[in-house]
């Protein structure tokens, strides 16, 4: 066991933690912090993807103990401080990007990821950056769509349908 | 201007809210105090015998709470499966047993044969380490038709691999007629591959048990808690309904693969009350691959006649479907009802009949996934019907329209009866969305590039709201498939309804107050569903088959009449005016032609503080329960088109454009059934060009990862520009009260085809005499087929 201090999504936590702790079980069973999911056992889904140091990494495939001293944002940080859904969360909202809500989450953290580092991408850029993320429910289009309209893009005109 | 609520609004969804802030609460974030975890010790050979199971050395290690093996169930009933198909000749279908822990052998690669349950999960994972297996391999059995000819047989208590060899429609004599004197027969063979439905939550199951009374509580990630209680309780563990909570709380998808009932879920609630302390079971992805039921897996012989007109006047199919190593909870229906009753599509063809042989292999039992056998039937009749337009030289369209169903109601060969449709409506909105027209000038702008263009097109039709109960009945179904709900309005007006149908990501939490709302002329915001939980909800029988508003609304539209009928009673009290001129309109009761009134909450308070109150006519409270079995089947149908570019030097299918025309009859949200089209297409895509369960000849399952499992990517589907859903061709279902039909699985049906009729058109212009591709077509079978 050994005890790692950390900020998560604005406060600081510290805890004992075993060597092989995985920072999902970690969030989820230590923090209660259960927004992050774990879809596969092979880092490819994406549901469990969170920011560590403002990236975005995926916390199925790091330890606990690697994330000692550093920054955390989970989904369950991603609202406005008055508790309203953020630009990207209230765009899901908006354009029905999301079903069943497990692989959300990911999806929430990825795309602010990339628009931190991409604030206007093309379609082409939003598709190929979801490369590491899998949503079975929604075919994926409205939530390309609600990414580019949260980059502050005009998607009315793009087949509505 | 569009509505902003009730039905036909487009209401954002307000289960989102918790889901975009991680506030969801899924089978995996509920932790029971002081439970124990549960890892299964599965087979890793197909086939096997299993001399011995030597857990003395894992009991030992630490934290192991108690080890589980096939002898602990011996005394308990097995998984059971709720359809009994009856084969050609009269006899019931081969009906294996089918244990919780495997007994005397193991089936499949993941046959459950030891469980080890231990304070941790590591721990549990460690001990089954330890646990020695004895067992002899078997020879594998992989191959269908292979299976059915002799050799290894799966149930040794069974005469043979055949489940059940099942002939449905048309007589053989008027079908060998038709053929006989055809002026034209078209025959395709052709593979519906494996599929893995592969929801993104991964099955859960925890357990638990109450020594204060006997009681035992299952949280598990399903479609159906009801069914659940029902099937686990009465045929596996004997635990009375009263005695047995399943709750069933958010679901992070299911598509079919989570209505079964599994043996963890029996195992997680067994253990608990063995162990009297809370047992927790989490799937990881591989095990999912290895034990979540698949689908589809057909392999088919179809022939089409047609007379010299061109007009189709039979069909006939063989087709050979896995069952997997055991029967799932409804697979013999799969192939049989949900497959066979609709081959006759949108077309009149007159004589149509299904041959079905169900086969018992070494692998991982199949089940309904999105579609369930009418993905199957639409694949194999629309690739025929390409494949004749092909020989004829024919419009593939104009031949489809020829063909149509154009009176309804539509008694078909193959027992079903349409109730109402427009196919030509259909059809032509497809050919306005994808501009038919357009298409040669997209193909030589292609041509000039390189690039092979192809159009596909598709039609289909599909059985939901599922379904009448005495209909099934007679088709081998072992349970009713009506749906309930109760509609409790609270004092002060608020409403809460419990209904029978599970929301895992069909945004019922959104859909049902619009109709309800609607209905009373209130605020979509005093309305709640309450569902997932058996202890809350009245016996309704789940969500599938896209039933859910055609069943279950059906329903809750039953229920909110007879709180009208009753509230107007109450009004009447109050206005003193008679009962039949009470109107109810914007959620005020009035007497017609006064302006006297009194509003919704005026009379629900009236109900519960029933001091100026009709008590000597009416009961106080305001709370009504409504089942409702359909009369028949829905209907939906739809015309899909799509474009691909293939690159002739790679194989490559780049998919530049899809469009869907669909008829799901009146829409309640239709914000939610795009979103639904959507997510069926792409996992059709899916099907047509990437994913594929594969087994080798040994019965290893090849592909049980995303490592392995190629899942559809958003780079995989069509640009935003290139893609339209529509359903404005609306003919609404005449029999249930809101004329839906149902629209969860059309994108799944009708899409596979659609793909692969384009990718045939594509290379047939490039001069290949290719007539089929079977899926996925990946770039090396494309590439191949165009090679030779």
């Amino acid at each position: 066991m050994a005890e790692v201090t950390m900020t998560v999504n604005g406060k600081s936590v510290t805890k004992s933690v075993k060597g092989n702790t995985l920072m999902t079980d970690f969030l989820r069973e230590e923090l209660r912090l259960t927004g992050t999911h774990v879809g596969c056992d092979t880092s490819q889904c994406g549901a469990c993807v969170i920011h560590v140091n403002g990236q975005a990494v995926k916390s199925c495939t790091m330890f606990a103990a690697e994330a000692d001293g550093a920054e955390v944002a989970t989904i369950e940080g991603q609202a406005n401080a008055d508790g309203s859904l953020s630009v990207i969360q209230a765009a899901f909202q908006e354009h029905h990007g999301l079903q069943c809500g497990f692989c959300t989450p990911g999806m929430v953290m990825s795309a602010a990821a990339l628009l931190k580092e991409n604030p206007k991408p093309t379609e082409a850029e939003v598709r190929d950056y979801l490369e590491g993320n899998i949503c079975r429910c929604t075919g994926y289009h409205n939530i390309v769509k609600a990414i580019m309209a949260a980059s502050g893009q005009d998607v009315s005109s793009i087949a509505a349908e | 201007m569009p509505k902003d609520q009730g039905i036909g609004a487009s209401t954002k969804r307000r289960e989102d809210v918790r889901f975009l802030t991680g506030a969801g609460n899924y089978t995996d974030d509920i932790n029971v105090h002081g439970q124990a975890y549960v890892h299964f010790l599965r087979s890793d050979v197909a086939h096997g015998t299993i001399n011995g199971i030597n857990t003395s050395a894992a009991e030992g290690m630490p934290g192991v709470v108690r080890i589980f093996t096939g002898a602990d169930f011996e005394g308990v009933g097995g998984l059971p499966c709720g359809w009994q198909v009856t084969d050609k000749n009269g006899e019931p279908m081969q009906e294996p047993a089918h244990p919780v822990l495997a007994q005397g052998k193991v089936r499949h690669v993941g046959d459950p044969i030891a469980a080890v349950v231990a304070d941790s999960l590591e721990e549990a994972r460690n001990a089954a380490e330890a646990i020695e297996l004895d067992i002899t391999e078997l020879d594998p059995v992989v191959d269908m038709k292979a299976a059915v000819a002799g050799g290894a047989k799966v149930h040794d208590d069974l005469s043979s691999n055949l489940c059940y060899d099942w002939q449905f429609g048309s007589e053989t004599e008027a079908v060998e007629k038709a053929f006989a004197e055809a002026a034209h027969v078209t025959t395709l063979e052709l593979v519906n591959q494996r599929m893995v439905a592969n929801p993104m939550e991964p099955r859960v199951a925890v357990g638990d048990y109450s020594r204060a009374n006997d009681e035992s509580t299952l949280y598990t990630t399903s479609q159906n808690p009801h069914v659940i209680r029902l099937l686990m309780g009465a045929f596996v563990l004997g635990i009375p309904e009263h005695k047995l909570r399943v709750v069933a709380p958010d679901v992070g998808g299911g598509f079919g693969t989570k209505i079964f009932h599994y043996a963890e879920e029996a195992f997680c609630t067994f253990a608990a009350k063995a162990c009297n302390r809370a047992v927790k079971w989490t799937a990881s992805r591989s095990e999912a691959f290895m034990s979540d039921a698949h689908g589809r897996d057909h392999v088919t012989t179809i022939k089409l006649a047609l007379d010299k007109d061109n007009n189709f006047t039979a069909v006939h199919t063989d087709t050979y479907a896995n069952m997997g190593a055991y029967l799932s909870t409804f697979a013999p229906s799969v192939p049989t009802w949900l497959h066979g009753t609709l081959m006759a599509g949108n077309y009149k063809t007159p004589n149509v009949q299904v041959n079905v042989k169900a086969v018992f292999t070494t692998t991982v039992p199949v089940d309904a996934y999105r579609g369930a056998g009418r993905p199957e039937a639409t694949f194999q009749l629309e690739r025929v019907i390409d494949k004749a337009a092909r020989e004829l030289g024919l419009d593939p369209i104009a031949l489809r329209r020829q063909n149509f169903v154009t009176q309804f109601p539509y008694a078909t060969p193959v027992a079903v009866e349409y109730d109402t449709g427009d196919y030509h409506a259909t059809m032509d909105k497809m050919e306005e969305l994808i501009d038919v027209k357009g298409f040669a000038a997209r193909r030589a702008e292609s041509e000039k590039r390189g690039k092979l263009r192809g159009l596909g097109i598709n039609c289909f039709i599909e059985a939901c709201g599922i379904a009448p109960s005495n209909l099934v009945g007679q088709l081998g179904a072992r349970a009713g498939l009506y749906d309930a709900a109760t509609v409790r309005v609270n004092a002060t007006g608020s409403i809460s309804v419990m209904v029978g149908a599970h929301s895992h990501g069909q945004g019922h939490e959104t859909a049902f107050p619009q109709v309800v709302a609607e209905m009373l002329g209130i605020d979509e915001n005093m309305i709640d569903i309450v569902h997932g939980d058996s202890s809350k909800i009245p016996f309704g029988m789940g969500t599938y088959g896209s039933r859910s508003i055609a069943v279950c609304g059906s329903a809750m539209v039953r229920a909110t009449e007879k709180i009208i009928n009753k509230a107007k009673k109450i009004a009447s009290h109050l206005l003193e005016a008679s009962e039949a001129d009470i109107e109810l309109k914007d959620g005020q009761f009035s007497v017609a032609g006064t302006d006297k009134s009194v509003a919704w909450g005026d009379v629900t308070l009236a109900a519960y503080v029933p001091h100026n109150y009709p008590l000597e006519d009416i009961e106080p409270g305001l709370e009504e329960t409504a089942f409702y079995d359909p009369a028949n089947f829905t209907y939906p149908a739809g015309a899909y088109a799509c474009e691909v570019e293939v690159d002739p030097d790679t194989g490559a299918v780049d998919l530049v454009a899809f469009v869907s025309a669909d008829d799901f009859g009146n829409v309640i949200n239709p914000m939610i059934v795009e979103g639904q089209v959507h997510g069926g297409i792409a996992q059709g895509i899916g099907q047509a060009l990437l994913e594929n369960c594969a087994y080798d000849e040994n019965g290893q399952l090849l592909s049980a990862s995303y490592m392995d499992y190629a899942m559809p990517r958003a780079d995989d589907l069509p640009n935003m520009a290139n893609y339209r859903v529509d359903h404005s061709c609306q003919t609404p279902c005449t029999h249930n009260p809101l004329g839906v039909k149902g629209c969860g699985e059309a994108g799944a049906i009708g899409s596979p085809p659609t793909v692969i009729n384009a990718i045939v058109d594509a290379l047939q212009s490039g001069g290949h005499k290719v007539d089929h591709i079977d899926m996925p077509a990946t770039p090396q079978r494309v590439w191949e087929a165009m090679n030779g």
